[in-house]
């Protein structure tokens, strides 16, 4: 089970992104735990700046954007 | 090169809709159609044509431009910044920690956090079109102005004792270790690349702003129809001392952001409304929002957002009364 942590302030951006996440991993058959973080210290620990941004393992592997369904697919497989 | 916009909105309203030119309702709605369809069409070249030549440019970049940089210069650049760098308004709390943990003061960042909402392309590009290129000049002055004397008045009475504890703490760290947070080296874009960028960015503005525009030109029409000519003129025309701490409490409650603002104030101002007073009702409803106040809470003691919102509301008021006093020099 991938743990995916989904940075931002609740905006509505976050929001999609942690819903196409889980349509994604869905598709392709990965168990996947998406948590979405808003605590700003938190974010702030992780370097963020732009939001929302994905991180996985605690690595940040996306930030500023919705991520798009190519780069989730990735994420996943590795 | 805009009158294409009048005969739009002549063919529509008069030719297609039979509204005299006479009536109320004829002359607002063909101030609505032609300001909306101008401002539609502009919103769309300029977006995209600004998102082409800043595709590189982000958050992350200016940390970096800033960090260690001498105070003195830093109010201004953070100002600059701040009107120029694109990003969203549910950001502004990572942005300010991460400015914060890289050290960067308090006032600099609040430099770059203020003038933001007050400066962006799309206004500067509405001013442009309907105000025209002195008033702009004047707006982004002032814009800045009050980003950079904000920014210096935070650091002076040293904001940062009111920080939350873990932003203090963070921005102690970073004032330690100054070594810069490079994020790498600035990597060349490609103009496929920076073309899908605009295209996005076009989409997304586009979408956050149109609404705005509507609702802006709505009440600008709804003014320039149905306000009797001459009322604002005879009862505020004078610049009333009075009328600008009024206008700028009148637009605490209001929130709107820049784009929707502009289009009233092109109707206040051809309404007689002298510009200080105009100014100052304007930069309230962009830059004095309570939702904006509450997230920075997160990161600010009450203290620190009282000063704060304090700090706006004597700018804008100043701004009002020194410009209608200026104003017969103007």
């Amino acid at each position: 089970m991938k743990e995916i942590k989904v940075l931002g302030s609740g905006c509505s951006k976050c929001i999609k992104t942690a819903e196409i996440i889980s349509k994604v991993a869905a598709e392709v058959g990965t168990d996947v735990n998406v948590i979405k973080e808003t605590n700003p210290e938190a974010i702030m620990n992780y370097g963020v700046m732009s939001t929302p941004a994905v991180v996985i393992d605690d690595q940040v592997v996306h930030s500023g954007s919705i991520p798009s369904q190519d780069a989730i697919r990735g994420w996943l497989k590795s | 090169m805009f009158e294409i916009f009048t005969q739009l909105a002549d063919w529509l309203v008069y030719r297609l809709m039979g509204l005299s030119p006479d009536t109320k309702l004829g002359d607002a709605l063909h101030f609505f159609v032609e300001d909306v369809s101008k401002i539609y069409v502009l919103l769309v070249v300029m977006i995209y044509l600004i998102a082409l030549a800043r595709a590189s440019l982000n958050v992350e970049r200016v940390r970096d431009f800033l960090a260690g940089r001498h105070r003195g210069v830093g109010y201004v650049l953070g100002s600059g910044f701040g009107a120029i760098t694109p990003f969203c308004s549910c950001s502004s709390i990572p942005v300010f920690l991460g400015f914060t943990s890289a050290g960067i003061p308090v006032g600099i960042t609040m430099a770059f956090l203020l003038t933001s909402p007050l400066i962006n392309e799309v206004a500067v590009l509405l001013l442009m079109s309907l105000l025209g290129w002195k008033f702009t000049l004047l707006y982004v002055i002032v814009g800045m102005g009050v980003g950079i004397l904000g920014g210096l008045f935070l650091d002076q009475i040293r904001a940062e004792r009111w920080l939350q504890s873990f932003a203090q703490k963070a921005l102690e760290r970073g004032r330690q270790h100054q070594q810069p947070t490079q994020t790498g080296p600035v990597e060349k874009l490609a103009f496929s690349e920076r073309h899908r960028f605009a295209k996005t960015e076009t989409g997304e503005i586009f979408g956050r702003v149109w609404k705005w525009v509507i609702i802006g030109v709505g009440l600008g029409a709804a003014l320039h129809g149905f306000v009797p000519d001459g009322w604002i003129e005879t009862h505020l025309g004078d610049g009333q001392w009075w009328s600008v701490p009024a206008a700028v409490g009148l637009g605490i409650p209001l929130y709107s952001n820049a784009t929707g603002v502009i289009p009233v104030m092109e109707s206040l101002i051809v309404n007689g409304l002298p510009i200080g007073t105009t100014l100052a009702f304007c930069m309230s409803t962009v830059a004095a929002s309570f939702p904006e106040f509450i997230l920075l809470k997160q990161v600010m003691q009450w203290r620190l957002l009282a000063i704060l919102f304090a700090v706006l509301l004597t700018a804008f008021t100043l701004v009002g009364w020194i410009f209608n006093l200026l104003t017969p020099f103007i």
